[in-house]
């Protein structure tokens, strides 16, 4: 009777330091979540509040006047969508074709393994690196100038690497079993890759995408060296000429001419975030698109 | 009835050998399959069952290392053979998997992948096959309400028939189905075994399970494997009541495996 007692003693005690410990981890990583969460909502709370007084429809649709201290941003923000637009149409086709190329055809060994490596490492060069290659490749030795095709190529390579790895991932998480099937119904390697494995990876190689127009558009020093203009007041005609575009342009409200308004500053810094925000917003409904295609939400 | 006629084999294979690198899986593996028969191959676990199975469809061709010697023929053709079309091939035998693997499509599409493939365009021939594919494994009075759903939604034993009908969708001449009533309920498991039997009247099925009941209750033929060797086979009742081998009579006597 009083052994029973005791180990029932014993086992609440267990049972209580369990829940603390429980509550405690709990705490813990609430904490973690918190630290990351709250900066960034600051971050973006901040921007809105100073920026939102100036974000009208003649900022968004005006060109810039008064040594850009008056009027919008009109070509800022065409540029940095033209520039966007063209690193997609460069970086995609050809990243999610090498991870296929890597994932489903190549003979897995040494090769392929230092190749990943490899890619892995470009992820981690920094972007003036990308600029000063792009500069010399596409600038000058391609001969494309100072223009949207250098830019958009330039940045096309700075985010190939993440394209690449996420679209890696995004394919070998499609199960075997699904490849097996479609084979064994006579469906070619292609056939199968085309029709069973892309659709089921396409939401997360959308997630690699979404990563890297933020990074696209949000880059400086690449397109520094290889398409933005200081001041153009007019919109490109073609893929060969200079525009202006949202992230130099903050760089030179902000530091480049004085007795600039703040509200410039910050105005542009929002419409830089609402872009990012709109191209993140198309990838998403892509994403949910070929989930609900695939049936499997 | 047409016994004679029915002696004929559709599939042939003489001295096969296969290894997975170093690991001999199939040793010499001696037998042919008879045309419009269920034959059950029956084993222990690892015994080289599914990887045999494989190599009739050259399934194991996707797993790299694999080595294959000795012959298999089709209808009388090699199908190792260096300019075989493998795609062709798959066409002609279809194959069922252990675990049920419809497509994350809808039914129909899941039916019509296959034809599709192989350029059936026309949505009236498409409509067609998915009904007929689907009344043949008995799972049209079920779905004909839902073609259009996902085949995700199915429960695990129409599953299997799904993946069965997206098979017959082919048309092909022989079914290899590989322990296909081992994920599933013995209801569910009993509606397969019918349906099998009523597939051979038009159908070579080929068949891997590791239950003696299964394998004594639906099939003509039955062939014992073990440790990559086939120890015995032939008609299944005399594998069941009279095999020569003791280590055939051990394991349908369920002495071990
Ligand atoms: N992909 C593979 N690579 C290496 N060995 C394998 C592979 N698949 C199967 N094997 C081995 O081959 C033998 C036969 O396997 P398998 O054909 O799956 O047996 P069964 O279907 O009769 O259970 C087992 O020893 C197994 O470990
Ligand atoms: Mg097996």
């Amino acid at each position: 009777m009083v052994n029973t007692v005791n180990e029932k003693n014993m086992e609440m005690k267990r049972d209580r330091q369990k829940k603390i410990r429980e509550k405690l981890m709990f705490g813990l990583f609430t904490l973690c979540m918190l630290a990351v969460v709250i900066p960034t909502l600051l971050i973006i709370g901040f921007i809105v509040v100073k920026g939102i007084g100036t974000v009208n429809w003649s900022f968004l649709t005006e060109m810039p006047r008064m040594g850009m201290k008056e009027g919008g941003i009109f070509p800022a923000i065409v540029g940095t969508l033209y520039l966007v637009l063209g690193t997609i149409i460069f970086s995609l086709p050809l990243g999610v074709g090498a991870a296929i190329y890597l994932t489903e055809y190549a003979k897995q060994g040494r090769l392929t393994r230092l190749i990943r490596i490899a890619v892995l490492n470009l992820a981690g060069v920094p972007s003036v690196v990308y600029g000063l290659f792009g500069l010399g490749l596409f600038v000058f030795f391609m001969g494309f100038g100072s223009s949207i095709l250098a830019g958009s190529l330039t940045l096309a390579c700075l985010i190939l690497p993440i394209i690449i790895t996420t679209s890696e991932e995004a394919i070998k998480s499609v199960p075997d079993s699904y490849r097996e099937a479609s084979l064994a119904l006579g469906a070619s390697k292609w056939e199968t890759i085309a029709r069973v494995v892309l659709p089921l990876a396409i939401p997360g190689i959308m997630t690699g995408g979404i990563l890297g127009i933020g990074r696209a558009a949000g880059e400086t020093a690449p397109i520094l060296l290889t398409v933005a203009a200081f001041f153009i007041p007019r919109l490109p005609g073609s893929v060969f000429d200079q525009v202006m575009a949202l992230p130099y342009h903050l760089y030179i409200v902000s530091t480049q001419v004085p007795g600039m308004p703040e509200s410039i500053k910050y105005g542009t810094a929002l419409v830089l975030l609402g872009v990012v925000g709109v191209f993140f917003a198309f990838a998403t409904i892509i994403r949910l698109k070929f989930k609900q295609m695939s049936h499997l939400d | 009835m047409s016994v004679v006629q029915n002696m004929e084999a559709i599939i042939e294979v003489k001295n096969l050998d296969l290894y997975y690198g170093d690991f001999q899986a199939l040793k010499k593996i001696d037998t042919s399959i008879e045309k419009n028969k269920v034959s059950a191959l029956i084993g222990p676990s690892g015994c080289g069952k599914s990887t045999f199975l494989r190599t009739l469809n050259r399934m194991n061709d996707l797993i790299s290392g694999v080595t294959t010697k000795g012959e298999v023929t089709f209808e009388g053709r090699e199908i190792y053979d260096q300019d075989l079309d493998v795609v062709a091939l798959r066409r002609k035998i279809g194959m069922v998997f252990q675990k049920p693997n419809p497509f994350p499509k809808s039914i129909y599409e899941n039916v019509a992948y296959g034809p599709r493939r192989s350029g059936v365009k026309n949505k009236k021939d498409l409509d067609q096959i998915v009904e007929e594919s689907l009344k043949e494994a008995a799972l049209w009075e079920e779905v004909k309400d839902r073609l259009n759903k996902s085949a995700l939604g199915l429960s695990g034993g129409q599953q299997q028939r799904l993946c069965i009908a997206r098979a017959l969708a082919m048309k092909p001449q022989v079914l290899l189905m590989d322990e296909p009533t081992s994920a599933l309920d013995p209801i569910a498991t009993n509606r397969i075994e019918d349906l099998i039997t009523q597939l051979k009247e038009h159908y070579t099925i080929v068949i891997v399970t590791h239950s003696m009941h299964q394998a004594a209750r639906i099939s003509d033929k039955t062939a014992f494997f073990l440790m990559g060797e086939l120890i015995e086979q032939g008609d299944t009742d005399k594998i069941f009541t009279t095999p020569r081998d003791q280590r055939t009579e051990d394991y349908v006597t369920g002495r071990f495996g």
